[in-house]
């Protein structure tokens, strides 16, 4: 399988010369196409710093990012948000969803932005909201949805555009469980059935227990890893819990 | 001294924030300076005592518009700073959590406000001052005064003025800071950015059924207005239109935004382009929050407009008036029959004297008629006790005073024998007419009577003078005057074949001259002007009644009232632009600043700074040229409005006083808007 995403030795220094901080030191990865991989790691880790960095809302200090072979940290100004609007898809903890639009226009904003004619739009919506099972509240607004809805809603606006990589910032951060889980299957039916690369940041292990692969961050570099294999979910999220003991009180809180 | 240390960082780091504010308290500050050192500027211009008295009321006038003024521009002050420390009130909440008392933040405020105070009056002034050489060669050029009287001024009084009057405003405005900075709770402050909104939305049909009301509602009141103006007879009549403007202008706000949401989102094609859909929702829900003061400000921007405009003509209209109204030097008048006529309670020797001419009369007072006038013309008018207002007006006189009922119908017409006019309308080069045997017309130029006169020429009505009936010639009243006048102001006299007259009462003597000098200069007419009003003085003059108008004071007065008009509708109408400018431009700050997290979120999808910033542009031009092209339309039909009111004044020069209009337009409105978009800017960039 061909890497969609390669890290390359990256690092990210905040600070001054004087009192330097390394949110990221030295990391090295590649996802590959078609991989759910989760990013383990408590607060402070640089896990957030890390997703940030990919999807090139930060910069980088040094190394080098390679989405589907091409180095976006050499991308600048116009092709830098050109970039962020095709080829990858965002999911955020706090939904991110315009209040003042309907579900509808919510998912067709990705691809208005991209001047994709409306025509092409109306039959997209319609075809991802199917996918995910929001026909029904796609001419709702946002305050009118349970925060499962939203969440969905913010996956099909992320999807939509056929993005390279999908990546999820804490996506059930703000749900109860049972939203939590069938987000959860619906990213399982996006990754399988439509092959999309998602690289998901969280500190919940349930959560990270939905991926294939799972790596841990602490102190801005890579902790472990453990690959799913063909372990049941219930198997790999024993892994996760121990590997997470392993890694020390700081991530108490997933428990 | 930490306390104070705190506010003037503040002030540095949301100087951008307090962009606004600044223009506003500068432009306040400049223009009340402006208008109040007229007075200074008019003490030294080299004019008449007449024109002296008449800058005297102006400037008492003025200086009571800027009680008024000082009114408003407090409320806008306070309006202001309510919106800033609305959006501080984060930072409060910290201040508050560290433990700083209530007593401190306003303490800092009050800082703050002082050091604002202080920069704005400072600077405000001296922008004044600048701008007021500007006013001087208006003033000069107003009063028709010589441009070498142009010096630089500068007014202590008017500065003296402003400092207290603004002095007065920032105490006002640091009490109401004080008192809401105590009614805060913490956990307010610290929650004030995190707030439900939810999106109330209107449903589009009623949105298009009031719309459409709306539209037949200033239809109807636009109608009225200019094809139905005839209809509208007193003043409470376009009250009533302007109230019908105001409930069409509040309609049409409200069902505006749902209307063209309706309408675009129909067309996928447009609506689902770019950031369209989010443009136009975001308008849309902030047009609906704010549907009474987006109609208040263009109520008031439509005022505005008609206030400068008519401001800015009134001048030129005026002066091209008084050339037509005053084609000589002096009109002198004397009420022949005194007693019998129009003067009831008059002495035995003045109405002795009032039997004979007025050149007689002059010569009585010793004035040289041949020394000092020349294009002499006398004759008189006649007055019949069968002819009033009410026999003229014959069998139309129930419709008239059905619309007129405080009209004196019982007055006596003033009748002129044609030979008389026409050597009148041959001096002051107007048209002449020839009537035969049996007929009368009537002349005048005040629109209003010449309508309901022709009403009763249309139908034939005749008169009868002295056992003899005469019918009109023509079915209207024709364009003419005799009196000089600064306005069109006479409402019908009637010209009769001559002869008609012999036995009628003989009711006023007209004498009409120029002044005779050797080069005809200003300063040689001036002169025998001077004359005339000496006579006034003469031990014979208490018993002579002698009434004149003469062609420098009626031009004296009329470019006083017209300097007047022009100087307090400028002041209003700076005033009123800038007030609903700021408004605007506050409303619109406050709205980017609670809308940052939606721009954020359209930043995260990918939408780059220069679409967003495409959007915000597009955003704010609609939200600031929407109540402004509304009023425009209401100008259209506004202005016909002030041009019949003010028609006595004659005619407005439309293109000039629209293209100054223009000007305040765009430097103001526009300037307002431009520090709007970029605050905007700003604000959403923050993060």
């Amino acid at each position: 399988m061909p890497n969609m995403l390669r890290i390359e030795k990256i690092e990210k220094y905040y600070g001054s010369r004087s009192s330097l901080t390394k949110a990221i030191n030295n990391i090295s990865f590649d996802v590959e196409k078609g991989e759910f991989v989760a990013i383990m790691g408590s607060s402070g880790s640089g896990k957030t710093t890390l997703l940030n960095c990919i999807s090139t809302i930060d910069k980088v200090t040094s190394g080098h990012i390679f989405v589907d072979g091409e180095d976006i940290t050499k991308l600048r100004g116009g092709k830098l948000n050109k970039f962020r609007r095709e080829e990858l898809g965002f999911i955020f903890q706090d939904f991110n969803l315009l209040d003042t639009l309907t579900a509808y226009e919510n998912i067709a904003l990705a691809l208005s932005i991209q001047n994709v004619s409306a025509s092409k739009i109306e039959d997209k919506v319609k075809d991802v909201a199917k996918k995910l099972n929001i026909e029904n509240v796609l001419n709702k607004y946002p305050y009118q949805m349970s925060g499962g809805q939203k969440q969905r809603v913010a996956s099909a606006r992320a999807i939509i555009t056929d993005p390279k990589l999908i990546l999820a910032d804490e996506p059930t951060g703000a749900l109860d469980s049972k939203s939590a889980k069938m987000l959860l299957e619906s990213f399982n039916y996006l990754n399988t059935n439509l092959e999309a690369t998602i690289l998901m940041v969280t500190h919940d292990a349930f959560t990270a227990s939905y991926a294939s692969r799972v790596i841990f961050i602490k102190d801005g570099k890579i902790f472990s890893e453990i690959n799913r294999g063909d372990d049941s979910r219930k198997e790999f999220f024993d892994k996760i819990i121990d590997t997470v003991t392993l890694l020390g009180g700081d991530l108490n809180d997933v428990v | 001294m930490m306390l104070f240390r705190l506010s003037i960082k503040n002030l540095k780091k949301s100087f951008k924030d307090y962009a606004i504010y600044f223009f506003t308290l500068i432009l306040g500050v400049a223009i009340f300076y402006i208008f109040n050192a007229i007075d200074s500027q008019t003490v030294m211009l080299n004019v008449s005592k007449n024109t002296h008295d008449l800058i005297d009321l102006m400037n008492q006038v003025l200086s009571g518009v800027s009680v008024f003024v000082s009114g408003v521009l407090g409320f806008l002050i306070i309006y202001a700073s309510r919106f800033l420390i609305k959006r501080r009130k984060k930072e409060f909440g910290i201040y508050m959590t560290l433990g700083m008392s209530k007593r401190k933040i306003s303490l800092i405020l009050l800082y703050e406000t002082l050091s604002i105070g202080i920069i704005s009056l400072g600077v405000g002034l001296l922008l004044g001052v600048v701008f007021s050489q500007a006013m001087s060669v208006l003033v000069i050029n107003m009063f028709e005064a010589d441009m070498s009287q142009f010096a630089f001024t500068f007014s202590n009084g008017a500065m003296i003025k402003t400092i207290i009057y603004f002095s007065i405003m920032y105490f006002l405005v640091m009490i109401f800071n004080t008192f809401s900075v105590s009614k805060c709770k913490l956990i307010d402050l610290i929650q004030a950015s995190k707030k439900n909104e939810t999106v109330k939305m209107k449903n589009p049909i009623v949105c298009v059924l009031v719309f459409i009301i709306a539209a037949c509602i200033l239809g109807y009141a636009y109608y009225n207005v200019t094809a139905g103006v005839q209809n509208i007879a007193e003043f409470s009549d376009l009250l009533i239109q302007i109230g019908l403007g105001c409930f069409g202008t509040l309609l049409i706000f409200w069902s505006f935004s749902g209307l063209v949401l309706r309408i675009v989102s129909t067309s996928k094609k447009i609506y689902l382009k770019g950031l369209n859909a989010f443009t136009l929702r975001q308008l849309n829900s902030q047009i609906n929050t704010t549907v009474v003061s987006m109609s208040i400000i263009c109520i008031m921007l439509f005022m505005t407009i008609c206030i400068l405009a008519s401001a800015t003509s009134i001048k030129t209209s005026m002066a091209e008036n008084l050339k037509e109204m005053t084609p000589v030097d002096i009109e002198i008048t004397k009420p022949v029959n005194a007693s019998k006529t129009y003067y009831l309670d008059v002495t035995k020797e003045q109405d002795e004297n009032s039997m004979v001419s007025v050149r007689k009369n002059l010569e009585d007072l010793d004035f040289n008629i041949d020394d000092n006038f020349k294009d002499v013309l006398e004759f008189s008018s006649y007055v019949d006790d069968n002819i009033t207002w009410r026999t003229t007006f014959g069998d139309t006189i129930d419709k008239v005073l059905a619309k007129y009922s405080y009209l004196n119908v019982d007055q006596k017409e003033i009748l002129i024998e044609i030979s008389d006019y026409n050597r009148l309308a041959e001096l002051f080069n107007i048209e002449k007419y020839s009537l035969s045997n049996g007929q009368y017309m009537i002349i005048g130029d005040y629109d209003e009577m010449i309508a309901l006169r022709n009403e009763a020429l249309k139908i034939g009505t005749t008169i009868t003078i002295n056992g003899k009936t005469y019918s009109p010639k023509y079915k209207e009243c024709k364009k003419g005057f005799i009196d000089l006048a600064a306005n069109h102001i006479t409402t019908g006299i009637i010209l009769l074949p001559d002869g008609a007259l012999e036995n009628s009462l003989e009711a006023v003597n007209y004498l009409f001259a120029n002044y005779k000098t050797a080069n005809g200069t200003k300063e040689e007419k001036q002169k025998v002007e001077d004359k005339i009003r000496e006579l006034n003085n003469h031990p014979n003059a208490e018993n002579i009644i002698l009434n004149g108008s003469t062609k420098i004071e009626i031009y004296e007065a009329s470019i006083g009232l017209a300097a007047m008009a022009t100087f307090i509708g400028l002041y209003l109408g700076i005033i009123f632009l800038i007030s609903s400018a700021a408004i605007l431009a506050l409303k619109e700050l406050s709205e980017s600043s609670d809308n940052k997290d939606r721009y954020m979120i359209l930043r995260k999808i990918g939408v780059d700074e220069k679409m967003l910033n495409k959007a915000l542009y597009r955003q704010i031009a609609i939200f600031f040229f929407l109540p402004l092209s509304l009023a425009l339309i209401h100008t259209i039909f506004g202005l016909q409005v002030c041009n019949t009111i003010l028609e006595t004044f004659g005619r407005m020069n439309l293109l000039a006083s629209i293209s100054m209009t223009a000007i305040f337009l765009v430097f103001i409105y526009g300037g307002y808007f431009l520090i709007t978009y970029f605050s905007s800017k700003n604000i959403i960039r923050e993060r």
